[in-house]
């Protein structure tokens, strides 16, 4: 027997999780069995310190590592057991395949699960739907005279002439709260799966420390020293452009809210001048996203295939893209609003922002999601071994 | 090839930690530089890939490490290591040498980890890489290409040619293709020679077809050899190597860190006849691993077996070989290819020799066998809850003794005692000029960085003149 026939029966041995386990977990057990035996990369990130606290490795701790890891590809560059040595350690692929079993996994309602399985596909699908069906409906809805007219920018008239105000917001509320109804329920799929229980989420100190740690990205600094964005050297790109890119979505999130509040609140409505909160949020927004997406889509196709898992490309490049489209087509129409192209520039946008919402749950947005849960897993358990430390 | 035609000032045989130091030495002085590697680019840096750490003196905490780890203590440890077997010249330098090396390799873009919290207890005299020796081997590679210093991989020096004394020109295969190097100035960093089988069985005998290699396939010892027959002095026991006890179902070579078993002091171990044959609980087994090479080496077929009960599973690092678990001793005998009459035989002495006392693996905690040979002076407790568990051991050869003289220039000294004239040496091919014997965790990367600067340094200035 091969030494990796002996670890791979071993590892069958153990109790198993759920009724049949992917080929994906059982590498990912064998791997972490590696490197709990070396533990050299524990100064990289979180994951070899969750690593640690375990002997066996289930299929839910497995699902918790996976998420743990942020693909800083570190402890790629620096295995010695890393291909073509036989143990074949190859950490950052593996955990990313276990990651995308988990979406579908903890996929709410369990039947869109599916989407996940040619996620490139479908999401590609969605921006072109979303597209078409809104362009389709404010032509269907509209007057081709009003939909190709120069609107003035006056509050009330421009934008919710093409579409009216009604549609826009309600289409916009039932997507969106159905999203975070679908991202919540998979959030607590995901923590049930990894061992959570519901009152360990009201400890105050552990969610504060991993929402800082998520949204500085801590484990992408490579402990402190940047990653291996594309091949051995260390850069801190990834990690500024997943910011520029994520704060950017952030603040359009916020110019949008702003214009509510105004519309309902303060009774000011749509269009603003640029000279206006919403209109700056959302100028600084798109631009982030634009520049963020660009960079981290460029990174991704420049970078060395090997830590990467090849069959997630699709999914990953989709995110990119459909936020990339937000940005442009945001930005688009801000430079076209005063023109006979506003109608169709706003139809434009609008589909590719249905688009990102209607899609939230069932795209590698999620990932945002579950690497919380599981930055919010370790630091309740970095917790509980540092007052047993305090103990001993 | 477009370094054929090219005249390097100074051709680095090797690719490790030594070698990288002295290439990237010598470039800064201003030596063109060519390093001849024969592992693929993908396995490069000798046994360094598999290294996490270096010992450094130091006056004051750094970043990396606490208090203060002065020249005396630093070699007091290393005498009580080696027995004597050292030079105490070239020992200390090493040692004074040590305290700027992290900043060279700082420098050189290595990273280090915070000090560590962990079991190893080192954070106080060693500095450990972040993401272990291939992390520091891949920043070494990535300055070196920076500074434009050429690296041929897959390129096996076979010999390094003498004549009078100068070394005038080196019998290459690059790529599988002969290739011609004149070099002005040489420097030998190519390791020992503990992964040649052939060698080590003029020592050890057939035994040795029995030992695992712990690292690299490379170190044959193909350029020590040919330097030792041409009449270059040596140092240094030709029979001896650094032998620890590794699981035996490791691979051949380069198994390195996660092979090795800390099961030892918890447990009997036992022979193929099922008869144990040696103190387990003598000391901390960080003291006695290395001497449970040797131990196994000695036994029939070069195999052995460790024993334990559940109470002990979790006593030690998970290994990354899967315990071998059965209900009964005589079960696990048969997994274990055993005689189940004499494990049963021997597991039963051992239990009715143990002394009550109060078990306790963090210390030497005295609970003894009584009447039993050999006895077990610490941590004897009976096997007797199952499941129990096994793991079978065998000799894991780390680095063999062996090497070549220099002096405190990095030197290649002949047998007349005159250093050759061209030729310069650092790391594992001339570390055991100062340790001798035994091993001190972090130390033979401090060899390798310290003369590696040296050599390095020399090198460029012999161009120079």
């Amino acid at each position: 027997m091969s030494v990796i026939e002996t670890i791979r029966a071993a590892s069958a041995d153990l109790p198993e999780g759920r009724p049949a386990e992917t080929a994906a977990l059982k590498e990912a057990r064998r791997l972490m069995e590696v490197c709990n035996a070396c533990r050299y990369c524990e100064g990289f990130c979180a994951v070899f310190p969750a690593m640690e606290l375990r002997r066996e490795f289930s299929a839910g701790d497995l699902s918790y590592l996976a998420n743990l890891c942020h693909s800083c590809h570190g402890c790629y560059y620096a295995c010695q057991y890393a291909p073509p040595h036989e143990f074949g350690v190859n950490v950052p692929r593996t955990l990313a395949k276990v990651r995308d079993e988990g979406y579908a996994q903890y996929a709410w309602p369990a039947p869109l699960a599916r989407l996940y399985r040619r996620n490139g596909r479908v999401m590609a699908s969605a921006m072109a739907l979303g597209v078409a069906g809104v362009l389709l409906l404010a032509m269907l809805l509209q007057d081709h005279t009003v939909l190709f007219a120069v609107h003035p920018l006056t509050p009330g008239a421009s934008f919710y002439r093409v579409i009216p105000y009604n549609v826009m917001v309600w289409t916009a509320m039932v997507t969106f709260c159905f999203s975070l109804l679908a991202l919540g329920m998979g959030f607590a799929n995901f923590w049930r799966d990894t061992g959570g229980r519901a009152e360990e989420l009201a400890q105050v100190r552990p969610l504060w420390q991993a929402l800082r740690d998520a949204a500085t990205l801590r484990y992408l600094s490579g402990g402190g020293h940047g990653c291996n964005d594309t091949d051995e050297s260390f850069s801190s790109h990834r990690r500024w452009l997943h910011h520029i890119m994520a704060y950017g979505f952030l603040l359009c999130f916020a110019s949008t809210s702003v214009a509510t509040f105004y519309h309902h609140v303060l009774g000011w409505q749509a269009p603003y001048p640029v000279f206006s909160l919403p209109v700056l949020l959302g100028l600084l927004g798109g631009v982030g996203l634009v520049v963020g997406c660009s960079g981290l889509f460029w990174l991704k196709l420049a970078g060395d295939p090997m830590p990467r898992e090849p069959r997630l490309l699709g999914a990953e490049s989709a995110l990119l893209l459909l936020l990339l489209m937000v940005g442009i087509t945001g930005l688009g129409l801000l430079a076209v609003r005063t023109t006979g192209a506003m109608g169709v520039a706003l139809a434009v946008h609008l589909g590719f922002v249905l688009a990102l919402f209607v899609t939230l749950p069932y795209s590698k947005f999620v990932h945002g999601v579950y690497r919380t849960g599981a930055l919010i897993r370790h630091a309740i358990e970095r917790g509980a071994a540092a007052g047993q430390h305090k103990l001993l | 090839m477009k370094n054929e035609s090219k005249e390097w000032d100074v051709v680095i045989v090797g690719g490790g930690n030594a070698a990288l130091c002295a290439a990237i030495t010598a470039r800064e002085a201003g030596a063109s530089v060519l390093m001849l590697e024969h592992a693929p680019r993908a396995m490069r840096g000798g046994n360094s890939r598999h290294t996490r750490n270096l010992r450094a003196m130091h006056a004051a905490p750094t970043s990396v490490l606490t208090e203060s780890y002065l020249e005396d203590e630093y070699w007091d440890d290393l005498r009580r290591v080696t027995e004597g077997n050292t030079d105490e010249y070239l020992a200390r330098m090493t040692i004074r040498g040590s305290a700027d090396a992290l900043l060279f390799m700082a420098r050189c873009g290595v990273r280090f980890q915070p000090s560590l919290a962990g079991t190893l207890n080192l954070s106080r005299t060693n500095a450990f890489f972040l993401g272990g020796g291939k992390a520091l081997v891949n920043a070494y590679y990535a300055h070196a290409e920076r500074l434009g210093i050429e690296v041929l991989y897959d390129t096996e020096v076979r010999e390094i040619v003498l004549e009078g004394g100068r070394a005038c020109s080196l019998s290459v295969t690059s790529r599988g293709f002969p290739l011609d190097v004149a070099p002005k100035v040489v420097v030998a960093s190519s390791g020992g020679f503990q992964a040649n089988i052939e060698w080590l069985k003029q020592s050890w005998g057939e035994a040795a077809d029995n030992f695992l290699i712990r690292g690299t396939p490379y170190a044959k010892g193909v350029v020590l050899r040919s330097l030792l027959a041409q009449g270059v002095a040596s140092v240094g026991d030709p029979t001896q190597c650094h032998a620890v006890a590794i699981d035996a179902r490791s691979p051949k070579f380069d198994g390195g860190i996660v092979t090795r078993l800390d099961c030892v002091p918890y447990s009997i171990v036992v022979n193929r006849r099922a008869e144990r044959f040696y103190d387990e609980g003598q000391d901390v087994w960080p003291k006695r691993y290395a001497i449970w090479g040797r131990l196994v080496a000695q036994q029939p077929g070069q195999i052995a077996y460790s024993i334990i009960d559940s109470r002990s599973e979790r006593l030690f690092m998970p290994s990354v070989f899967p315990a071998i678990k059965a209900g009964s001793i005589g079960e696990l005998a048969l997994k274990l290819d055993l005689e189940p009459a004499a494990l049963e035989a021997t597991v039963r002495n051992f239990n009715a020799a143990c002394q009550p006392g109060k078990f306790d693996n963090s210390r030497l905690d005295g609970c003894h066998t009584e009447a039993l040979e050999p006895p077990k002076t610490n941590w004897a407790r009976a096997i007797e809850r199952p499941p129990f568990i096994g793991y079978p051991l065998r000799p894991g050869i780390t680095f063999t003794y062996l090497g070549v003289r220099v002096d405190e220039k990095a030197r290649v000294i002949m047998q007349d005692g005159k250093p050759a004239a061209n030729l310069f040496a650092c790391g594992e091919i001339m570390a055991g000029s100062i340790l001798g014997r035994g091993y001190l965790a972090g130390f033979g990367m401090t060899i390798g960085t310290v003369f590696g600067r040296i050599a390095g340094r020399e090198a460029a200035g012999h161009v120079g003149n």
